[in-house]
């Protein structure tokens, strides 16, 4: 190994890499625009679209209930909702989005509950439409308000106090650490998003050194230098690899200063009203990074290796698209609510690593898991530099007509 | 020096099996002389050039280049050799300059002399004009002076041309014909390969007929002319090449 001439071809490849627009919006622009683009994006749509849908008054519509004045009275007084005359297509209008809701009283209700039968109310409405559930839940809670009163009527009349229906409390508490909480529901989506900006930051400039040389015709030139094939490979490949990292780095540093900056939007709020608390300190960060190391030598060499069989960068394109899938799979199982970090999952690539990267984001470090993984992808990635090195004395494949 | 011995090279084909590219080629080429290999395409010259070069390693036999074996010692050889055809592109995003300084440190050069090698060069080739220019944007003429500047940064003793000016015009070629006479004068081995009569009629000391991977003939432009009892060189070429076409046919 002739360290001069690494560096020597490393410096030339990083002078061209950077003077390369496609790989440069790749590597550098859509790791640092894209979080802060999708949070500040996804939170202005959804408050925009949560504050229009509060400000409607919904129109709902009242299905029988003549011989139900006291449901119809408290019903009529609630001025969140718009009641619309009754007509027989009431389904067919809330499919249309003309009104938002339905209640159906049946015929006799009032009378069944004085004689202490169980009637049924329905409330019609449009699952997955954010106006119909507001119209639906203004209905459900004026409904709910009448039941207690019931309620409290009938135990009134028997001489009991409300509390026997609640002889006792239940209270949930939660014991974690706020940054464990954050870590659990976002940890496994930056370790996902880290490990895919690592691939996509290698890809380009993976094509560009290999197929691309082809395609320039330029790989001759370069094969007639005194430089060693694998001076040549290891130069390209740390050339990929800073790629990588330089998109995982700009990645976690975009995505921690966007959580920063909208951690405390309404989006970040859990439903219990409590806040979101990720803080992603110096240690995680640190230990995200170092385990995402063996992991983006691994892609870089994957993709310099396949890229080289192709003859074209178009060509290479069309190889590595599939691979994106390989490396999309597996981190976003690791997404998956219930998957857990076990000594086999430990061994299986790119899982492993969003796993563990998981565990570290919520501030839980498995020492044993950690130099599992660590140890393990070191191991394939340099089965897959090895693989690259063989595959550029290859004759068929550099000159492949 | 450059002497092959017995030079074989095969490749597998899936569909018409194994090609004998290069089939059992010795020659050899001396210091201040010009070695021209004839032939058509597909002949065999571009692959028994590379392997001289190292680009591509012999199945069988060697070459010994300024005394190092082209299977044992590629890099030594590399170290010695300047390449040139018209597949050997330029990266387009560096510039002239740059491009050529890269195979000078590759070469081993060091940052003082490689910077008198390429103003002494630049000077030479007259490319001072368009040094700081990126090579995508030069013209093919331009881009021909910095492939002859890469290929003399590091002065090699064995100068390689494959087909040097295929597809260029009439000026750009003439400069490539009088860098290899300029080549030969200053000693240097050469060895030149094209299917163009007039050019080795006008350059080359020895010349090697090569078809179907096989050397048939070699000798200077007169011992060929006795020889074959022809004075037009491509009258020549057609009856060294004939009773092969005729083998393929039949």
């Amino acid at each position: 190994m002739n360290f001069t001439a690494i560096s020597i071809v490393y410096r030339k490849e990083l002078k061209e890499w950077l003077r390369d627009r496609r790989t440069l919006i790749s590597t550098v622009l859509v790791p640092l625009l894209a979080f802060p683009i999708l949070m500040v994006g996804i939170t202005a749509l959804a408050t925009v679209m949560i504050g229009k849908a509060e400000q409607e008054v919904p129109k709902i519509m009242i299905i029988g209930g003549e011989d139900s004045p006291q449901l119809l009275e408290r019903l009529q007084k609630i001025d969140k909702l718009a009641i619309v005359p009754y007509a027989d297509n009431w389904k067919d209008q809330i499919s249309n989005k003309e009104i938002r809701a339905a209640v159906e009283i049946p015929k006799g209700f009032q009378a069944a509950l004085a004689e202490g039968t169980k009637p049924t109310i329905k409330v019609d409405y449009y699952e997955g439409e954010l106006k119909s559930s507001f119209g639906a839940n203004h209905l459900q809670d004026a409904i709910k308000d009448y039941r207690d009163s019931v309620v409290k009527e009938r135990l009134a009349a028997k001489n009991l106090a409300a509390s026997v229906l609640t002889p006792f409390e239940i209270k949930q508490e939660n014991v974690a650490p706020p940054e464990k909480v954050g870590g659990a529901s976002v940890g496994g989506f930056i370790g996902y998003a880290v490990i895919l900006l690592c691939l996509t930051g290698a890809m380009y400039p993976a094509i560009d050194l290999t197929a691309g040389e082809k395609e320039r015709g330029t790989i001759e030139t370069i094969l007639s230098s005194p430089v060693s094939r694998f001076d040549l490979v290891m130069g390209k490949f740390f050339l990929v690899f800073s790629a990588s990292l330089v998109s995982a780095i700009l990645s976690v540093t975009s995505m921690g200063t966007s959580f920063a900056i909208l951690g405390h939007s309404q989006l970040m709020h859990s439903s219990g009203g409590e806040s979101l608390h990720l803080s992603l300190g110096p240690l995680s960060v640190v230990a995200v990074f170092f385990m995402a190391l063996p992991l983006a030598v691994l892609f870089s060499a994957v993709l310099m290796t396949i890229a080289l069989f192709a003859k074209t960068y178009k060509e290479a394109q069309s190889y590595l698209t599939p691979l994106t899938f390989l490396v999309v799979i597996p981190a976003v199982a690791s997404v998956m609510p219930g998957v857990e970090l076990n000594s086999k999952l430990a061994l299986i690539p790119v899982l492993n690593t969003s796993l563990v990267c998981k565990e570290i984001i919520s501030g839980t470090y498995h020492w044993n898991s950690i130099i599992l993984i660590f140890a393990s992808t070191c191991v394939y990635a340099g089965a897959a530099i090895f693989l690259a090195v063989k595959m550029f004395q290859r004759e068929d494949v550099l000159f492949r007509s | 020096m450059i002497e092959t011995r017995g030079l074989v090279k095969t490749f597998k084909d899936k569909k018409r099996g194994e090609i004998r590219a290069v089939d059992n080629v010795s020659f050899v080429c001396k210091p201040g002389e010009i070695y021209g290999l004839l032939g058509a395409n597909g002949a065999g010259k571009t692959t028994t050039l590379r392997m001289l070069a190292t680009i591509l390693e012999p199945t069988d036999g060697t070459a010994i280049v300024c005394g190092h074996d082209v299977v044992e010692a590629p890099e030594k050889v590399r170290a010695n050799v300047g390449f040139l055809s018209t597949s050997t592109a330029l990266y387009p995003r560096l510039s002239s300059q740059e491009f050529v300084e890269y195979f000078g440190r590759l070469n081993g050069l060091d940052e003082v002399t490689l910077k008198k090698r390429v103003d002494e060069i630049f000077s030479r080739l007259d490319m001072n004009s368009f040094r700081d220019r990126r090579c995508d944007k030069l013209s093919t003429g331009m881009k021909q002076k910095t492939s002859i500047a890469r290929t003399l940064i590091h002065d090699p003793q064995v100068m390689i041309f494959d087909e040097p000016t295929a597809g260029l015009d009439v000026m750009t070629a003439r400069t490539i014909i009088d860098f290899i006479r300029e080549c030969r004068q200053r000693g240097k081995t050469v060895i030149f390969s094209t299917h163009v009569m007039s050019e080795v009629e006008k350059l080359c000391d020895v010349i090697g007929i090569i078809q179907d991977g096989k050397l048939l003939t070699e000798g200077s432009l007169a011992e060929l002319r006795a020889r074959h009892n022809e004075q037009d060189l491509e009258e020549i070429f057609v009856k060294v090449v004939s009773p092969y076409l005729k083998n393929e046919e039949a």
